[in-house]
């Protein structure tokens, strides 16, 4: 394939497509458009469907529809719509009907800075939807990893059957970057786990087989109950302690027990580090570069990016804090994943760089942060 | 137990724990009935239907037949209802709604189904009331009339629900009550067939709420004032205007044929792969561009 300028957004749709995402649900709204209108170019092409609902709510509702009906599905929006979708990635989450939510951050709560770049929302990815909930949340930090981190949403989300969120931020949206985009066929690509029992046999949330349960498609022979209720093994609603629980707990397994299939990052010049750097998104990319800087300055600093926010990388990153002395985490909010780190890792070794403003971090920045400045 | 009682039968979950959650007397029973009624009358296969639910009394029935069964969330039934129908066309699926569940939270999705005229089978069980939350008013809620939100009388006219939905763009719209089982298993079964946006209005009650504020008194005691206040289109077409204002006119209100959502659709797919390229072949693969 010829390499090309591509633009985050568009990169995202590439990946649905090539995840084999063929149903697209969303409302317009800066700066995640471009991928709602890619989309509604290629889909058709493929054979699959996109629609423009009437508010964020009913697009995710029909992309969960729509994956009930056996068809991989996508949305994206930004802050504004991704709060309106809370309520549904706990439905996604509590019925395990797998799905994906980008959401390009804007600045600030509200309508904010429509245009500007945040990472504000990383919390609401973990918890904004009521209840306890398992949920998993990529982040990624460039064009090639927008398209990469997409595929990767849609094998995770079919794999475990969960939600899964792309937290995006908005100049990786928008940015041009150099990309080969590899052929499809190239690309491992997981669909969900069917079954062939007799349907009397079938249990749409039981455990016989492991911890994520086979979803056969409404309409393929296999007639089951769905709600957002709690539920036994047969979907039904129930309100017995020795039904509640057990499903509490396997949906917290189903994710907790595959933490190495689940969580991504990479690690840079930490081996001989006595300061680390953890970022994620654009942010790691400034970080990259205050290393470098560092490092002519014979400072040894290593970097940890994180491509997994959610659930947390608890163990890589507190094996940094055993070795390192101090750890920065830039973030462009008021310090979110950096209460994460400081759990890990102490709050003592923790130096946060924060800016909520609509401006990027710069290298100067963390070197500041760096030379204890 | 006769034919059709036995049939209806066929229909219920064995593996469901019964009895129902509903207060004995409640209409929701009544419109289970004619639902399972209709589809039998059809010789539709189970595999082949789904029902889509919201959150209320009314959102509870899907869950005890023998169907694809889908309980969401207050409000968004017709949007999950959508993309299930979008991602699986041939399956028939019906939407069932109370009247909070589909004209407050879920208005705006209510009038661009209808608008979208998405090939769906809506059915609101109108009790004027919420239910399940005990009672407060709803968007349906008569004029005056008590509600545990409203002590002293309502103050907020009702929507019409078949007229909204026929301003919005349905194919297919009809009213009927619980007290009429049999006209209800008829529009129902009208409805399925139809292709496009169609909604039936079953007038319910719910006398444990609504029955009890306004001491209209027990289930029978609504059941009656049901069939005395209801009256056919052609008998309703007798009255003057304001006569037919406190009356509920059951029958088939509007009944138009016009393309839906997919087959527009399916035109756009046509177009799009019409202009596909070598390049996008060679990108997407064998198979990948079906
Ligand atoms: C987002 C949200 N808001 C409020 C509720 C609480 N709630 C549950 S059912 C209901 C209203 C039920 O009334 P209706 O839709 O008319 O159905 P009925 O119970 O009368 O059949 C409400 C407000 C909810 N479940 N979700
Ligand atoms: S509360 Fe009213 S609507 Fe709900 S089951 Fe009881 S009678 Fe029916």
């Amino acid at each position: 394939m010829a390499v090309t300028l591509m633009q985050g957004n568009e990169a995202v749709g590439w990946g649905a497509l090539a995840a084999g995402c063929r149903f697209y649900a969303g409302y317009p709204i800066t700066p995640s458009s471009e991928i709602a209108e890619m989309l509604s170019r290629e889909l058709p092409k493929y054979g699959g469907k996109f629609i423009q609902m009437e508010d964020e709510i009913a697009s995710l509702a029909a992309c969960i529809g729509a994956s009930v009906g056996g068809v991989k599905s996508m949305t994206a929006t930004s802050g504004p719509g991704f709060s309106l979708m809370q309520e549904h990635i706990g439905y996604a989450a509590m019925t395990e009907v797998p799905c994906v939510i980008v959401s390009v951050q804007r600045l600030g709560p509200s309508t904010g800075q429509p245009t500007s770049p945040s990472q504000g929302d990383v919390m609401q990815a973990r918890w904004g939807t009521h209840g306890d909930h398992p949920i998993i949340v990529l982040y990624p930090n460039s064009v090639p990893k927008a398209f990469g981190l997409t595929v990767t949403a849609f094998n995770l989300a079919e794999k475990y059957r969960t939600p899964v969120i792309l937290l995006m931020d908005e100049v990786i949206a928008h940015m041009r970057e150099r990309f080969e985009m590899p052929p499809f066929e190239s690309l491992t690509v997981i669909d969900r786990m069917g079954t062939n029992v007799p349907p009397e046999w079938y249990k749409p949330y039981g455990d016989t087989i492991g911890d994520v349960p086979p979803m056969p498609s409404f309409g393929s022979g296999y007639r089951y109950h769905i709600t957002g209720l709690f539920h036994d093994v047969m979907g039904y609603p129930t309100q017995r302690l020795d039904e509640i629980n057990p499903l509490v707990e396997r949906m917290q397994r189903k994710i907790n027990n595959h933490l190495e299939d689940i969580l991504l990052f990479e690690e840079e010049e930490t081996d001989d580090a006595n300061t680390v750097i953890i970022a994620y998104g654009v942010t790691s990319r400034s970080a990259r570069h205050a290393m470098r800087l560092a490092r002519n300055h014979r400072h040894n600093i290593g970097l940890l990016t994180l491509y997994t926010i959610w659930p947390f990388p608890e163990e890589a990153v507190m094996r940094i804090g055993r070795s390192a002395r101090r750890v920065i985490v830039p973030e462009m909010n008021l310090g979110q994943l950096a209460l994460e780190v400081e759990r890990a890792v102490g709050k003592h070794k923790v130096v946060r760089v924060n800016r909520a403003d609509g401006e990027m971090i710069s290298p100067q920045m963390i070197l500041q942060a760096i030379e204890g400045r | 137990m006769d034919k059709d009682e036995r049939s209806a039968y066929s229909y219920l979950r064995t593996t469901k724990k019964f009895p129902n959650i509903w207060c004995s007397g409640c209409g929701i029973g009544i419109v289970m009935g004619a639902l399972i009624r209709a589809i039998d009358r059809m010789g539709l296969d189970k595999n082949k239907i789904a029902l889509v639910s919201g959150i209320g009394c009314s959102g509870r029935m899907p869950v005890y037949m023998d169907f694809n069964t889908m309980h969401t969330t207050h409000g968004r039934a017709l949007a999950f209802a959508t993309g299930l129908k979008l991602a699986k066309p041939e399956l028939k699926v019906v939407v069932i709604m109370g009247d909070g569940d589909a004209l407050a939270i879920g208005g705006n999705h209510f009038i661009h189904a209808a608008r979208r005229n998405i090939d769906l089978t809506a059915i609101v069980i109108n009790n004027q009331i919420y239910g399940m939350t005990g009672g407060q008013y709803s968007p349906t809620t008569p004029l005056e009339m008590r509600a545990t939100t409203a002590p002293y009388g309502h103050v907020e006219p009702p929507f019409p629900i078949c007229e909204l939905a026929i301003a919005a763009g349905a194919t297919y719209v009809a009213r009927s009550t619980v007290y009429h089982a049999v006209e209800l298993d008829k529009f129902i079964e009208h409805a399925i067939q139809k292709v496009g946006f169609s909604l039936v209005e079953a007038v319910s009650y719910c006398h444990t709420t609504f029955g009890r504020l306004n001491k209209i008194g027990s289930a029978v005691e609504m059941m009656h004032q049901l069939k005395e206040m209801s009256i056919s289109l052609s008998a309703a077409e007798k009255l003057t205007p304001e006569e037919r204002s406190l009356k509920i006119i059951r029958g088939v209100l509007h009944n138009i044929d016009k393309p839906d959502y997919s087959s527009l659709y399916d035109k756009v797919i046509e177009r799009a792969k019409a202009s596909v390229t070598g390049k996008e072949y060679m990108r997407a693969g064998p198979g990948g561009l079906e």
